[in-house]
C-alpha cells in the first residue's frame, strides 16, 4: 500500500522548510499544499485545531504538527535510509538540545532585528550576533552540526539562510563579515539537493517581506 | 552502576527538575541529587549548562544533558531494560511530544500568568485561558489513554511526566487565588488522573507537598518584587 503524504505549508515558512528538507532527504513523495495564512483552509483548521499553524504533515490521513516533532516522526517512520539523528543516546540528546536552542533563540532574535527601531534595534543586533556566534562555536570545525552527517540541527537552522537577506538589509549587517563560518556551512548544506530545492531564493523572500510588512 | 555516575542538578520546587527525577525512578536508577541554592548558581551548573545556565541538568558519566524533556528521552534511551517512557509507535510518540510541548509552551506560561495578572478582569481572562487549555488536555487524555489509567496507558509515560510535574504549582495557584482549576465536573478524566499520578510510586517521593510549595511561592514572589532576578 502506498503511503499518502500531504504537507500543509507556506513557501516562506522557516518551519515548513525543515519538513520539506526531511522529506527530500528520505526521498519521500508528497503532495505540497501552499496555504494562504490570511485565509486558512478548512483542512488546516481541521488538522491543527490547537495551533492552526503550518507546517502540518498528514500521513495516511493522520496529522502531525510542530516542525521538529514532524522531522523526528519522519526519521522514525522512514528509518531505512538517511538517518537524521545519530544512534548514540548522548549524541541524540546533544542534537535535540541544539535544535531546541534554534527554536528558543534564533527565530526570536531575527524577528527583533527587523521589528525594532533605533536603540532597540542596536540591542537586537547585538543579541542576534551573539546567538549566531554561539552557533559558530558549536559548529566548530565540523562540516555539519551533526558532524560528518547532515542532521537534525542542520535541518533546524539552515532554513534561516533564506531569510539572511532580510536580516542583513533591515538589520544593516553583513552575515558574511560577522558570521563567516555560518555562511560557509550554509553553502555546504545548499550543495545538497534536499536543501537547495526546499529553500526559497533570498531576494524572493525579501521582496515578499517588504510587501507584507510595508517596509520603506 | 555507581550512584555517583548519575548526578542531577536541580531544586525541589521546580516542576522541570521533577521530570527527570520521575524518569530515573521509573528506571530504578540511583542518582546523586545536587540541590542548587535558591538565588545563586553553582560553578558546576554554570559549567554544565553554559548556554542556558538552568536546572535541571543530568550529568551521566561526567557528560551533561540539558532541557527536561530531552533529559527524560535520554533516560528512556539509555536504560532500555526497564519500562519504556515513550510509546514504541512513531505516531503515538509524535502525539505525546506535541502535547508535552503544549504544556511547556502554552499551559505553563498561562497558568503562571494567573498570579501575575493585575486586577479582577485580567485575572478572570487568564483563568478562562487556563480552563480552555485544560479542556484540550482533557480531550487529549481521552484519546491518549484509551480508557486506561495514564496518558501513557497502563503506566506513566512522557506526557504524564510533562503535565503531571505541573500539578504541584497548579494546586498552589488554586490555593493562592481561591480557585478550582482542575474541576471533577469540567475535566473528570484529568481530575482522577491527577490523583493516580501523584500516588504513583515513581512520583510520590518527588512531588512537593502543596503547603511547602505554597510557602516557597511566597518567598519567591517577595524576592521577585524586592529586586530584579539575578541573570
Amino acid at each position: 500500500m502506498a503511503d499518502e503524504v500531504v504537507l500543509l505549508d507556506f513557501w516562506a515558512s522557516l518551519f515548513g522548510m525543515r519538513v520539506r528538507i526531511a522529506l527530500a532527504e528520505k526521498g519521500i513523495e508528497f503532495e505540497y499544499k501552499d496555504e494562504d495564512l490570511r485565509n486558512k483552509s478548512e483542512l488546516l483548521l481541521k488538522m491543527n485545531p490547537v495551533h492552526k499553524k503550518i507546517p502540518v504533515l498528514i500521513h495516511n490521513g493522520k496529522p502531525v504538527c510542530e516542525s521538529l516533532i514532524i522531522v523526528q516522526y519522519i526519521d522514525e517512520v522512514w528509518n531505512d535510509k538517511s538517518p537524521l539523528l545519530p544512534s548514540d543516546p548522548y549524541q541524540r540528546a546533544h542534537a535535540r538540545f541544539w535544535a531546541d536552542f534554534v527554536d528558543q533563540k534564533v527565530y526570536a532574535v531575527g524577528k527583533n532585528l527587523f521589528s525594532k527601531k533605533g536603540e532597540d534595534q542596536e540591542a537586537a543586533k547585538k543579541d542576534f550576533l551573539e546567538i549566531y556566534k554561539t552557533l559558530e562555536g558549536e559548529l566548530g570545525d565540523k562540516p555539519y552540526f551533526g558532524g560528518e552527517i547532515f542532521g537534525l540541527v542542520d535541518i533546524a537552522l539552515v532554513p534561516f539562510y533564506s531569510w539572511f537577506y532580510v536580516y542583513e538589509t533591515l538589520g544593516k549587517l553583513s552575515m558574511a563579515a560577522e558570521c563567516p563560518k555560518i555562511i560557509e556551512w550554509a553553502k555546504r548544506c545548499l550543495l545538497k539537493e534536499s536543501v537547495a530545492k526546499s529553500l526559497p531564493d533570498q531576494k524572493k523572500v525579501y521582496k515578499a517581506f517588504v510587501e507584507w510588512f510595508g517596509v520603506e | 552502576m555507581a550512584k555517583s555516575e548519575v548526578k542531577l542538578l536541580g531544586a525541589w520546587p521546580s516542576p522541570f527538575v521533577m521530570r527527570p527525577r520521575i524518569a530515573l525512578n521509573i528506571k530504578a536508577v540511583e542518582y546523586d541529587f545536587l540541590e542548587e541554592t535558591f538565588g545563586s548558581k553553582s560553578q558546576l551548573l554554570l559549567q554544565s549548562n553554559p548556554v542556558h545556565k538552568k536546572i535541571p541538568v543530568l550529568i551521566h558519566a561526567d557528560k551533561p544533558i540539558c532541557e527536561s524533556l530531552i533529559i527524560v528521552q535520554y533516560i528512556d534511551e539509555v536504560w532500555t531494560s526497564a519500562p519504556s517512557i515513550l510509546p514504541s509507535d512513531p505516531y503515538d510518540r509524535a502525539i505525546q511530544r506535541f502535547w508535552a510541548a503544549y504544556v511547556d509552551d502554552k499551559f505553563f506560561p498561562t497558568m503562571r500568568g494567573i498570579s501575575a495578572a493585575q486586577g479582577e478582569e485580567a485575572k478572570k481572562a487568564v483563568v478562562e485561558q487556563v480552563a480552555e487549555a485544560l479542556a484540550l488536555l482533557e480531550e487529549a487524555f481521552g484519546k491518549c489513554s484509551k480508557g486506561k489509567a495514564f496518558f501513557g496507558g497502563d503506566r506513566i509515560g512522557l506526557l504524564d511526566i510533562a503535565f503531571g510535574s505541573m500539578l504541584g504549582w497548579l494546586r498552589v495557584t488554586e490555593k493562592t487565588n481561591g480557585l478550582k482549576l482542575l474541576d471533577e465536573a469540567k475535566t473528570p478524566g484529568l481530575a482522577k488522573w491527577a490523583d493516580r499520578f501523584c500516588a504513583d510510586a515513581a512520583v510520590k517521593g518527588v512531588m512537593p507537598e502543596t503547603e511547602k510549595l505554597a510557602e516557597f511561592s511566597k518567598v519567591l514572589m517577595a524576592k521577585m518584587r524586592g529586586a530584579p532576578p539575578p541573570k
